[in-house]
């Protein structure tokens, strides 16, 4: 059983088609991309998968469970327990530190660990940060911060929105090798994006275009590093 | 967490919270200050309104009958008296501490040594009286008839030594007689005759004019009236009438018990009047209808006021703070999307939103609370000229609204809240 089928799955607003009858499997422990030109439905798709929205049509199952059907309270319990979110505009807490902003999803997902949170910082390379606001960090650390809340309820599937979006070469460098060692360590990775580079560093990438598949490529040299031209 | 994250929230963005804390603060202070002028404005406009005199009037049983059938004018004898000793026993009856005055007449006919005639009217003007209570009260015409101007001379002073030799004149007598403070009249009566010096002339601006005021052992003397007296008039602070009030009036009889045990324990001049005549033997007291009447009117009207001020200044915090919960939480609704985004139910986001208003509303409630006892004593003085007694009850009430004023206010930016969908807002569709 693969850990996310989408079956048949449109997502229509009035005339617009933004998800028209995609289908499409990701394995456990996958490393998959998603690219696209704006209004390909990318979003859109990340949204469903990610249970932040419900498909017009079709089947949406996440480990055999049809998501599709679930209502929204149901829906909110599926995503913290199974699904990391990481998004192009970091999204931090302003009012709390990197710590807590991590400690927060603990919070919402089970009981608060500061030792555990401050692992997670680690792995980010963000310990010595722990106690800094988000406007005391810069736009790399604030998405490493966001990575480590992310992997911090130890999801089955971390869903990443443009996560280098916003970020330069050096920092676009640390974050995909943090998803490259989360891949490592087993977990299941959907990554959004434009950019082709850090599309090319997965294991496979899927094109959509007018919210269709329009292509998918295998990536048979996979590193997991990143390489810039 | 959920303290830490409430405590980041209160402290890290203190500006917006002391934002919402400084209009409920607002809110509490009006709510404060009008209840508590509200609630006090009762005694107050009472009190003002004592100026207009007496309330009560109490006169023997046989001269109320009299004068009901014959239509006799205040003042002319019916041959009837009440008794002086009884006089303190106005400040025992049940609704004692609402007597705020009361004053003995009694009055005769004399003549001035030119042989004109003169109405002479004794009374009390600062009589100094210890009650059984261990209470102690200066009764008198100084206080009932504070619209007297004294043209010349002063009051009389009974508590002085000269209390008994001195006399007040009215105005049109001075006039007529060429009388003038420090002057010696000489009066002549059917049980005696006396000399005294005039204390003061006065202006009443009425009858009162054609007459001479001296206290009541000098014209009882006079009249050869020991010990007796006139009337009695009353100032009592009362409760406006109702219906209840208008039927015991009417008939104490008609009521049933559990009717009369609420007319007698309310202070209606009805209910004061008949616990008067309970201990003032043979004696009829009746409310003065125009003075009584209007000042139940005003008093209603000035309560009214104030309720209707204290609910507009209510509804304007709620609105307030109904427009800052708001605005607060739609600025906040990338943090809250991702709240939910993250794992937080609908009843988390809720709780976490209330608990921040709250402590705002606890801390603006409180600095509230004590801003508005002083704005009451701003009103009190200005209008009043006197401190406002702020009722106990004024705390548990104000305490009450905040909270209902708070959520009431929050219930928009809640709705708001509910309805957030974090792919809209992180989105930014």
């Amino acid at each position: 059983m693969s850990l996310l089928e989408l079956k048949n799955v449109s997502k229509i607003y009035g005339s617009l088609h933004a998800l028209d009858k995609v289908n499409m499997k990701v394995e456990e422990g996958e490393w998959l991309a998603i690219m696209g030109p704006s209004g390909s439905g990318k979003s859109t798709m990340m949204n469903i998968i990610g249970c932040m929205d419900k498909p017009t049509e079709g089947e949406v199952l996440l480990e055999g469970v049809d998501i599709a059907k679930e209502n929204n309270k149901n829906l909110t319990t599926i995503r913290r327990d199974k699904i990391g979110l990481i998004f192009q505009q970091f999204h931090l807490v302003s009012y709390l530190t990197a710590l807590e902003n991590v400690m927060m999803a603990q919070y919402y997902h089970s009981l608060p660990d500061e030792k555990e949170a401050l692992e997670a910082l680690d792995r980010v390379g963000l310990k010595d940060r722990a106690k800094h606001l988000p406007s005391q960090l810069s736009g790399g650390e604030q998405q490493r911060v966001c990575v480590a809340r992310a992997l911090i309820n130890y999801p089955k599937l971390i869903l990443a929105d443009e996560p280098t979006g916003n970020l330069d070469e050096a920092n676009e460098a640390i974050v995909v090798d943090l998803f490259r060692r989360l891949h490592e360590d087993g977990t299941t990775l959907i990554v959004v994006t434009h950019d082709p580079e850090v599309a090319e560093v997965a294991q496979r990438t899927l094109v959509l275009r007018d919210g269709r598949i329009d292509r998918e490529t295998i990536n048979e040299n996979f590193t997991g590093k990143i390489r810039f031209d | 967490m959920f303290l830490r994250m409430l405590k980041g929230a209160l402290f890290r963005q203190w500006k917006k919270m002391l934002m919402i804390a400084f209009t409920i603060a607002l809110g509490a202070s009006l709510a404060t200050a009008m209840l508590g002028v509200m609630m006090d404005v009762g005694d107050k406009v009472n009190q003002e309104l004592k100026a207009y005199g007496a309330n009560i009037k109490v006169v023997p049983k046989d001269a109320s009958i009299i004068n009901e059938l014959y239509d006799i004018e205040d003042g002319e004898s019916s041959g009837s008296y009440l008794r002086e000793d009884e006089l303190g026993k106005i400040k025992t009856i049940f609704w004692a501490f609402n007597i705020v005055d009361f004053t003995p007449f009694v009055s005769t006919e004399a003549t001035l040594p030119d042989g004109s005639p003169v109405k002479v009217t004794g009374t009390w003007f600062n009589h100094h009286m210890d009650l059984p209570t261990g209470e102690s009260l200066d009764a008198g015409i100084m206080n009932l008839r504070s619209w007297w101007e004294i043209k010349e001379g002063e009051w009389i002073d009974e508590q002085s030594a000269a209390g008994n030799d001195v006399a007040l004149v009215g105005a049109q007598v001075a006039e007529a007689n060429n009388l003038h403070a420090g002057d010696k009249i000489h009066l002549t009566a059917s049980a005696g005759e006396k000399d005294l010096t005039i204390a003061g002339v006065f202006d009443a601006g009425g009858d009162e004019d054609d007459g001479i005021f001296v206290t009541l052992d000098t014209a009882q003397a006079l009249a050869g009236l020991d010990g007796k007296i006139d009337s009695i008039e009353v100032s009592a602070l009362t409760t406006p009438d109702n219906e209840l009030a208008e039927k015991a009036a009417r008939d104490p009889k008609s009521l049933t018990v559990k009717q009369y045990e609420t007319w007698y324990c309310t202070a209606y001049v009805s209910s004061i009047c008949y616990q008067i005549q309970e201990v003032i033997t043979d004696s009829v007291a009746s409310a003065v209808r125009q003075v009584a009447d209007s000042e139940g009117e005003i008093l209603e009207k000035t309560q009214l006021l104030m309720v209707l001020i204290t609910i507009l200044s209510l509804v304007g915090a709620a609105l307030g703070i109904c427009n800052l919960v708001t605005a607060s939480v739609m600025e906040r609704a990338g943090e809250i999307g991702l709240m939910k985004a993250i794992g937080a139910q609908n009843r988390s986001v809720t709780l976490m939103v209330l608990a921040e208003i709250v402590f705002s509303a606890i801390i603006g409630g409180i600095a509230g609370f004590f801003m508005g006892m002083g704005f009451a004593q701003i009103i009190g003085h200005t209008v009043f000229g006197s401190a406002i007694s702020l009722r106990p009850m004024v705390v548990p009430l104000v305490a009450v609204l905040v909270v209902i004023v708070t959520i009431v206010g929050s219930i928009p930016a809640i709705r708001l809240l509910l309805k957030l969908r974090p792919a809209e807002v992180l989105h930014g569709r």
